[in-house]
């Protein structure tokens, strides 16, 4: 090349400084877990004579076992699985139904459908909630698990049948004709001709329902009340709330109710960033 | 086998119902309710649209809506401007100089936050900042003075926003990663061979690439923006004195503190009306943007 190298960042020292930049913002970002591990493996003597920023004397798991014991957090676990698992699948069971008949059904009218789907998918909680919370009281429903499963199923299952639709309607038209050539009825097609051809798009969206109702707050905290039915976050919120905890555990509590979603995390990696483009590409 | 279309109906029932039932007559009775005035018990008493002329006097109204916009600026207009320096950066320049697996890395790190459930990340940070709490100790340990950052109605809603920034900044982020995929590498390779800069290639080629993308992140967070909930109740519980109420606070604490069950449905009916206008209006200038 005779003009001057346009690519400063290949041999010059200016990529460097540019990684160190991103790395710092990056690192920055880290802060606050560091700073909750350091604390999350303290005694809380060791907390109170040398602060928050010190390194643990010696690794201590006794907030943890305080916190787990405090608010029986086998059992929130539990909880927070049946529910989420019960909406995510149900949910995307009931998406699928409904973009089936949207999608490939092309039933009349389906625009419109389609168009109330995603005005339900943007009512905020606040303009359902107290109706719902009378509803689960009248029919006993309020304080159960099942309240929110059913909730749950069918806000997740909005935004699902707005994403399937649009997936089933470029579903190819020689698939289902191949079926009803081999006499299949529509129940037949939907699960053996269907189902298996869109099997990605399924399992991203089973992923997302369950870590959205996971990680969700302001319905559960409205309907669960009891420490048997209440959620991982619910849990700590709840304590929290009493300000019944030190600071060590605080950060144990804080430590292990976000370690399910970052093992989600790290497990359905690929699946999520690929799920997040077909969210963001809808 | 008929292949009318009439058959498929069938499919729809269930979720018609299910809609019906959790949705459209909830929505419809809130609707209702914020016509009346109730405490929860007894019967509900018509009142027509007083609630909602309550609510134009009302200044923690106007100052929940104030917050809103706060919370526009912390989840949608910031995340957005770094994610796509940052994204460009990790795609043009980090991903092509040190490999894809140092940029996944990095992104990584940047969706971390995204991940935990938000009112963790609320309750982890009210703890950091708590007057006994690490952001003081740093404070101390570089010479600066402690301070109330929550409990101080000038700071809390900074402290809250900085909060939802730190939260928000993975979803762009993984997003414009995501979209900068579809850009074929060779064109970054032609434009920096014709001497186009870092700043030139962003403009000409980044930008255009990832419209789409930025339309739905803006869209998406706005709308989280405005419903913003757990972090609030987490950090602040609208406080000190209503400084960090917003919308979907004020209208919890109506219903289930306050027992103004019909003002706190009209709160909530007036932020459903924001939300809808704010997303139409998303709809129509993406619509003649793309034309």
């Amino acid at each position: 090349m005779s003009r001057k190298d346009p690519d400063r960042f290949r041999q010059g020292k200016a990529r460097w400084v540019v990684l160190a930049l991103v790395g710092l913002t990056a690192a920055l970002v880290l802060v606050p877990f560091v700073i909750m591990l350091m604390n999350a493996f303290k005694s809380p003597a060791d907390y109170s004579s040398n602060g928050p920023l010190a390194w643990p004397e010696s690794f201590q798991l006794d907030g943890l076992k305080t916190y787990w014991q405090q608010v029986h957090f086998e059992g929130k676990l539990l909880n927070s699985i049946v529910i989420s698992g019960s909406v995510a699948v149900l949910g995307v069971v009931l998406s699928l139904l409904n973009a089936y008949a949207l999608g490939i059904g092309r039933v009349r009218g389906r625009m419109w459908i389609v168009a109330l789907f995603l005005m339900a998918n943007m009512i905020p909680q606040e303009a359902l909630v107290y109706p719902l919370y009378s509803m689960a009281k009248s029919f006993g429903l309020y304080n159960s698990q099942l309240s929110v499963i059913i909730i749950f199923t069918v806000i997740q299952s909005a935004f699902g049948t707005y994403l399937l639709a649009s997936v089933l309607g470029t579903f190819p038209k020689a698939l289902l004709e191949a079926a009803a050539l081999d006499g299949a009825s529509r129940w037949t097609t939907l699960w053996r001709v269907v189902v298996p051809t869109v099997r990605p798009t399924l399992s991203v969206l089973l992923i997302f329902f369950f870590i959205w109702t996971w990680n969700e707050f302001f319905i559960p905290l409205v309907m669960l009340i009891d420490n048997s039915t209440q959620t991982v976050p619910l849990a700590l919120a709840s304590l929290q709330g009493d300000r019944l905890m030190d600071a060590t555990t605080t950060n144990a509590g804080a430590l292990i109710s976000l370690l399910p979603t970052v093992v989600f995390f790290l497990i359905f990696q690929r699946t999520l960033t690929r799920g997040v483009t077909v969210g963001a590409v809808k | 086998m008929s292949r009318g279309k009439a058959g498929f109906w069938w499919y729809l029932l269930p979720g018609a119902l299910a809609f019906t039932a959790i949705i459209a007559v909830p929505f419809g009775a809130n609707l209702y309710l914020s016509l009346t005035k109730w405490s929860g018990v007894g019967d509900p008493r018509w009142i027509g649209l007083d609630n909602y002329s309550r609510l134009l006097q009302d200044d923690v109204f106007w100052t929940s809506f104030r917050n809103t916009a706060a919370m526009v600026i912390a989840m949608v207009v910031v995340p957005t401007l770094i994610g796509l320096v940052l994204s460009a950066t990790l795609f043009d320049v980090i991903g092509r100089r040190f490999g894809p697996k140092t940029a996944s890395f990095l992104r990584a790190t940047f969706y971390l936050p995204q991940v935990l459930p938000v009112v963790v990340a609320g309750i982890l940070w009210g703890w950091l900042l708590r007057p006994d709490g690490a952001v003081n100790a740093i404070a101390k340990a570089i010479g600066l003075g402690e301070h109330d950052w929550l409990g101080d109605p000038k700071t809390a809603l900074p402290m809250v926003m900085l909060v939802m920034i730190w939260v928000q900044i993975g979803y762009p982020v993984v997003i414009f990663m995501a979209a900068l995929q579809r850009v074929d590498p060779d064109l970054y390779e032609a434009a920096e061979i014709d001497g186009a800069g870092w700043f030139r290639r962003f403009q000409a080629i980044t930008l255009p690439q990832i419209r789409p993308e930025t339309f739905v992140v803006t869209l998406t967070c706005t709308i989280a923006a405005l419903k913003v909930f757990g972090p609030i109740w987490a950090l602040t519980r609208g406080g000190p004195n209503n400084a960090t109420t917003v919308p979907s606070y004020f209208a919890y604490n109506a219903f289930f503190n306050k027992l103004q069950v019909g003002y706190g449905a009209a709160v909530a009916t007036a932020l459903t009306l924001v939300i809808v206008a704010v997303s139409i209006g998303f709809l129509k200038v993406q619509g003649r943007v793309e034309e």
